[in-house]
């Protein structure tokens, strides 16, 4: 299964909706559309994972980086994902510390802090 | 012992076959359902890393997969040919903080926490890294 990607606006937010599996293979497609996002000046990012299947170390890595581009625009990047199985990989790598987790678009859109 | 060998060339389209085989062969052996996603991530993340050392060193062989099925275990066995250096220590002209051996340490950091049963071993003409699960036998397969 191959990468999915869509993005849309919903107030200052753009939300990224990922589907299917990203590794080694799809993860620099999620890279290039996080750089693009940002070069185009949406730097509040809310990446929805529901969507996903499989996701390794190079995709925390290529989130990791989308969280830093848009830091140093003073954004921000949230993620949404309810997967016990992805949200596992955010926990093993202390990374749920990093991101903030949301259970909705919804929620995540909303949030401020 | 039952084994399936799996060889490809290092490229990152191939690193989901492996997982897709492993997993299926995991099954197989009698690795509990709930530990398979477990599987799955720790055979990508080391197939990952594996074909980043091929790539990096421009080692041509390809990746070696072995799956070993064993009374009560099942191992599965990650091979690369790339030249190890010791720990700590870097190859010529490499820094420290190039972000392709980070993503190295970020494999093995998901692996270590992944995997109880795991040894890592490297040398001078490549590593092999060894994780093992538990197995139940099959239950008697009913006529």
């Amino acid at each position: 299964m191959d990468l999915s990607l869509s993005t849309r606006t919903v107030g200052d937010r753009t939300v990224v909706e990922v589907g299917g599996e990203i590794d080694v293979y799809t993860a620099p497609k999620l890279r290039e559309q996080l750089v693009e996002l940002v070069n185009d000046g949406n730097f509040h990012l809310v990446v929805d994972m529901e969507g996903v299947d499989f996701l390794d170390s190079t995709g925390l890595g290529v989130l990791v980086g989308g969280l830093k581009r848009v830091r140093a625009h003073e954004g921000s990047l949230r993620l949404v994902c309810n997967q016990e199985r992805i949200l596992k990989i955010f926990r093993i790598t202390g990374l749920t510390k990093v991101f903030p987790i949301h259970t909705s678009v919804e929620e995540a859109v909303a949030a401020t802090d | 012992m039952a084994t399936v060998e799996l060889r490809f060339s290092a490229l990152p389209e191939h690193v989901r076959t492996a997982r897709l085989v492993a997993a299926a062969v995991a099954r197989r052996a009698g690795v509990d359902e709930a530990v398979l996603d477990e599987v799955r991530l720790a055979v990508g993340e080391a197939c990952t890393r594996a074909v980043g050392l091929h790539r990096s060193n421009g080692v041509s062989a390809p990746v070696k997969v072995l799956l070993i099925e064993e009374e009560k275990q099942f191992s599965i066995e990650v091979g690369d040919e790339a030249p190890h250096s010791a720990p700590g220590e870097r190859s010529p002209g490499a820094d420290t903080g190039e972000p392709e051996s980070e993503e190295d340490d970020m494999g093995l950091a998901v692996i270590s926490g992944l995997v109880d049963d795991l040894e890592v071993r490297s040398g001078e003409h490549g590593g092999q890294l060894r994780m093992t699960w538990p197995t139940t036998p099959p239950t008697a397969v009913l006529p």
